[in-house]
């Protein structure tokens, strides 16, 4: 068995018996991507030369007793909008093709701090505006179940590189379903933690009150490790909570005896394929029968979400992508005489269409005389969609459904209409709406593609979330699958 | 009825900043439009009394003491800038 089909706890213990050096992961990690990679194509940087050397001075430091740090030595893939000093990030587009970030994110330092070594950079739609990651200007990242599928995104190159065994876990980004839906497609555990939960300092901005950093890992266990290492109040985010973070690995007991759970009828409803409504069905059961108790609720207003959603993460959108105008970094064209001239060139050929089309959307809806009629009144009815929220949870600790809709599609199939590609977030856009935490963990297969099941709790409430989602997880073996690719194994 | 004109796409691409062909103008148009009418269902709730949601935690002002930091270098600020001459950044003329 690979190495990095090893949880982390049986990493972590390999490594302090000494088992295993730092170097023997970090060599593997390598080797799987130059086997798989060229397939799945989920990588867009690969970082092997200052990797290969970290992984040397830990296996000194560790000759010396000096071994240290919750993920000591463990290899990590970081999602391409997530800035690395000196490590080449692009966020997937080409305006950003040659950006070399002179400092690290808050989730960087952190991960240094906990010991990770990170190994290369993922592929995403542009920008993190996509559900395919067909978006990317750079390549499409194809699913490792199925190479005729999307990975989903806009995090599939997180996802379908720990899906491929290419790492051992990795970070992705979600502002409407872009940690859970990969997660769910590619058949491994996805969260998208409370907003405020993890600093998003260093997070090339899209939607800046949606948007989390988030794990995504083969276990639940693997995911708790990450966000407890990534998670926490931060000087440089004044949107991060001063909220304590809790041992989340410690809150997964298997016990979830009374655990009360809401079904949302809206959930199972029209447009849900016919093998995620049994998948999803199926793991109610079990759930039942590990003590928890269910009842259908509503959330009424889920089916204005989207609406609301893409209004409002374009207003944002476009404001936060003003930054990209050819002047202190990123793309600049050639072809110019005035500035003005170089903002509309640089941008206009720095940006594939998805992004312009977002940003003239958002302009559009703040621009004067339409504010009142789309921004404000999509910000109403995000008050709503909240407060559906809050009242399921005054009775129920989780809310359980699908992440999407169907499993993956194929690549092509709704590249034409923007509006059928968004429809496929429609279950995870609420969430971020809300702004409660949710994860995604495998439940079934559809024609050998996977399918998510998604579990939604209160504000800054992911321990039961882990809770609820480990036991699911130990009682069924949905997570030990794993995918067969040319040239893996 | 078409919600959004020609001109208006025009409008609000220089608005943003963004130089569009007459065909990506037409293209964009027939795109917003179909968002924008679709975004409008929004207009079957009624939201009279509804308060508008920025962000779903309560936020507060995060101040600090107001001493003086390092910022970035200079050179290292320079390093990804497409265009720079001695410790400035430089961009095409702006006046005609």
């Amino acid at each position: 068995m690979s190495l990095l089909e090893q949880r982390v706890s049986e990493l972590k213990s390999l490594l302090e018996k000494k088992e295993i050096k730092v170097s023997d992961l970090i060599e593997e990690s390598f080797k799987r991507i130059s086997e798989t990679d060229p397939e799945i194509k989920a990588f867009l940087t690969l970082n092997e030369e200052e990797a290969k050397k970290q992984a040397a001075l830990l296996d000194e430091q560790a000759v010396k007793g000096k071994a240290g740090g919750a993920l000591w030595g463990l290899p990590i893939g970081i999602k391409d909008n997530i800035v690395t000093k000196n490590l080449r990030t692009t966020s997937g587009s080409r305006i950003l093709e040659n950006f070399n970030p002179i400092y690290d994110a808050t989730v960087m330092q952190k991960l240094h701090k906990a010991g990770t070594i990170t190994i290369g950079k993922l592929n995403m739609d542009e920008f993190g505006m996509g559900s395919s990651n067909e978006n990317s200007a750079f390549q499409k990242t194809l699913n490792p179940w199925n190479p005729e599928y999307v990975p989903g995104g806009s995090s599939g190159g997180s996802a379908a590189a720990v899906a491929s065994g290419e790492v051992l876990f990795s970070l992705g980004s979600d502002t409407g379903g872009s940690i859970r839906q990969p997660a769910a497609y590619c058949g491994v555990v996805g969260l998208k933690p409370t907003y405020g939960r993890v600093s998003r300092f260093g997070l090339i901005a899209f939607a800046s009150s949606l948007e989390q950093i988030g794990p995504i890992t083969r276990t639940v266990e693997d995911n708790a490790y990450l966000l407890e290492a990534i998670a926490g109040l931060d000087a440089m985010d004044s949107t991060s909570a001063d909220v304590g973070v809790p041992k989340y690995s410690e809150s997964l007991t298997g016990d979830i005896k009374g655990l009360k759970i809401g079904v949302p009828k809206e959930y199972l409803g029209e447009g849900i394929s016919e093998d995620v409504r049994n998948s999803v069905l199926s793991a109610l059961k079990v759930l039942e029968g590990l003590g928890a108790e269910w009842e259908e609720v509503s959330l009424p207003h889920s089916k204005y979400a989207l609406s609301a959603y893409y209004l409002l993460s374009s207003s944002e959108a476009s404001a936060n992508l003003a930054r990209f105008d050819g002047v202190r970094y990123g793309y600049r064209t050639d072809n110019a005489k005035t500035l003005l001239e170089m903002y509309k060139n640089t941008r206009s050929e720095g940006f594939g269409e998805e992004v312009k089309r977002r940003i003239m959307l958002g302009t559009f809806a703040l621009s004067s005389g339409y504010y009142d009629a789309y921004y404000k009144k999509a910000q109403q009815v995000r008050t709503l969609i909240k407060q559906d929220f809050e009242k399921v949870f005054e009775k129920y600790d989780v809310i359980v459904g699908p992440t999407a809709p169907t499993p993956a599609f194929r690549i092509g199939e709704k590249t034409k209409d923007p509006l059928t590609m968004y429809a496929n977030d429609i279950l995870t856009i609420p969430v971020n709406l809300a702004g409660v935490p949710g994860i995604s963990v495998p439940c079934g297969f559809s024609n050998g593609l996977p399918i998510g099941l998604q579990i939604i709790g209160r504000h800054f409430d992911e321990s039961t979330v882990y809770r609820a989602a480990h036991a699911f997880e130990q009682a069924t073996d949905f997570h030990k699958q794993k995918p067969v690719m040319e040239g893996g194994k | 009825m078409s919600r959004i004109s020609a001109d208006q796409v025009k409008h609000v691409a220089n608005l943003a900043r963004l130089a569009v062909t007459e065909e990506e103008t037409e293209t964009l148009r027939k795109e917003l439009d179909a968002i924008i009418s679709f975004a409008e269902q929004l207009n079957e709730l009624d939201t009279k009394n509804v308060e508008p949601t920025s962000h779903v935690l309560e936020m507060k002002n995060v101040l600090r003491e107001d001493k003086a930091e390092n910022g970035l270098p200079i050179a290292e600020v320079l390093k990804n800038a497409p265009d720079s001459k001695d410790g400035h950044i430089r961009v095409p003329s702006i006046i005609d």
